[in-house]
């Protein structure tokens, strides 16, 4: 079963970004979320947040066209769209804890069945960790999609009934999009929405750590 | 007309003592006072506690100070991987830490700046930051009482000043400057260029000359002591 083909992290990106409804305030985090601003529908215009201060965040600069004063969370340099903005830190965080973005994409270590995030820190990792802007953001934003692999690199579930790695936010995520599936976090537990081509709800079921409900077949997760 | 202009980096700094608390600007490489951090440095002052969103990348930024073993303790939201004299300093304990949410690290130091003694937010609820902090249930929401960060400096950059200290950022190097220009006691900033007064536009001002002790021209300015 491990064998068997997973989705890419471009793919996992292509499917998340379809859940980004037109004209949505929309911030990505680290990791395969920063990948999903390539592969937006078409007719989907949505307009990026960066919490160093940006409203209407364009493109990666190219080379040749990087300016070290416009930079995105992850310092790379970045471009702008007609119509962007720049505020302070304090505004950027308040545009994200005061639920003002319609949606926020970050990545994740581990997702329990009841939507609580750990995204921050591995336990016994060495240094510091570091939070940066994930927890005001997993408070405050009305959508809160999570995109990561299914299964860790040894193959444990990332999908759990308890999170045990250090704690991002309670009952703040709304949407997991994986390698293998796209589940919704409802109050009653997490319900299958899609899973990927070939697989069966009851692989699924195997390399998730809590329950999964479905509406009988589960459709295959699609591609526009 | 209060005379706010210094003419050296050195003078800038000249009386921040060791065990100063001091806000430092920046963000993702934009914005940093990498000019008042070398004066900083030269000046030797210790036992600092450094508030800033991160801790250096290798020798830039902060990375200077904690190289210079200068920084005692540190708020930060993410120090970040390429903090290289830091991590070592922390793994060692030499250097202590308080980890706070980015934006509550904002927050914080605006209650400072806006004379609030605190206030409660969801954010981090739950989890290790909220250890040792008062819980109560508003609005039907659980919550953490947050303190604020005051500080002694604020050293920060900007783009123009005028000779009173209205400040004008250049895209995103703004971040945390302005924020911080409001929650210190002292603010230093150090810009690229100083224009007289009346040539920023007060629709235009970010930074209101208020909040502005101390303006050093830096641009072109290679930093040798």
């Amino acid at each position: 079963m491990p064998d068997k083909p997973r989705l890419t992290r471009e793919q996992i990106a292509q499917r998340a970004a379809q859940e980004l409804p037109d004209g949505a305030y929309v911030n990505l985090g680290w990791g395969i979320p920063n990948l999903i601003a390539d592969h937006l529908p078409k007719n989907v215009e949505v307009y990026f947040h960066s919490e160093n201060g940006i409203l209407g965040m364009g493109r990666r600069a190219k080379p040749g066209e990087e300016d070290y004063d416009l930079v995105d969370a992850m310092k790379v340099p970045v471009t702008l769209m007609p119509g962007a903005s720049f505020f302070h830190q304090a505004d950027a965080h308040l545009m994200t804890r005061g639920g003002h973005l319609d949606v926020a994409v970050l990545g994740g270590f581990q997702v329990s069945e009841k939507g609580d995030l750990a995204n921050w820190k591995v336990p016994g990792a060495k240094g510091s960790g570091g939070i940066g802007g994930a927890m005001d953001i997993a408070a405050g934003a009305k959508k809160l999609i999570v995109c990561m692999e299914h299964t860790t690199k040894e193959g444990a579930p990332k999908i759990v009934r308890q999170c045990t790695y250090p704690l991002t936010g309670l009952a703040c995520v709304d949407t997991i999009v994986t390698d293998l599936a796209v589940i919704d976090v409802k109050p009653e537990g997490l319900m299958l929405r899609e899973v990927a081509p070939g697989w069966s709800i009851e692989e699924l079921q195997k390399l998730t750590g809590a329950p999964l409900m479905s509406l009988g077949r589960a459709p295959e997760m699609k591609f526009l | 007309m209060r005379h706010k202009i210094h003419s050296s980096l050195d003078s800038a700094v000249a009386d921040i003592r060791d065990g100063a608390r001091i806000m430092f600007g920046g963000f993702g490489g934009a914005g940093f006072p990498n000019n008042l951090i070398q004066a900083l440095s030269l000046k030797g002052t210790k036992e600092i506690t450094a508030i800033s969103n991160n801790c250096g990348t290798r020798d830039g930024e902060l990375g200077l100070l904690f190289k210079n073993r200068q920084i005692a303790h540190v708020i930060a939201s993410f120090p970040g991987p390429h903090s290289t004299y830091f991590q070592e300093q922390f793994v060692e304990k030499k250097v202590t830490l308080e980890l706070v949410p980015q934006g509550i690290l904002c927050e914080r130091m605006r209650a400072a700046a806006a004379g609030l003694q605190g206030f409660y937010t969801t954010v981090g609820v739950g989890t290790e930051i909220a250890t040792g902090k008062e819980e109560r249930v508003i609005e039907g929401k659980r919550c953490i009482l947050e303190m604020p960060i005051h500080a002694d400096y604020a050293l920060i950059k900007a783009e123009k000043a005028d000779e009173l200290g209205n400040l004008t950022y250049r895209l995103a190097a703004r971040n945390f400057n302005p924020i911080m220009a409001m929650a210190a006691t002292t603010t230093i900033v150090e810009v690229d260029e100083i224009v007289p007064v009346g040539s920023i536009k007060p629709e235009h001002v970010v930074t209101p000359a208020i909040f502005v002790h101390r303006i050093v021209q830096a641009k072109g300015v290679r930093y040798a002591g």
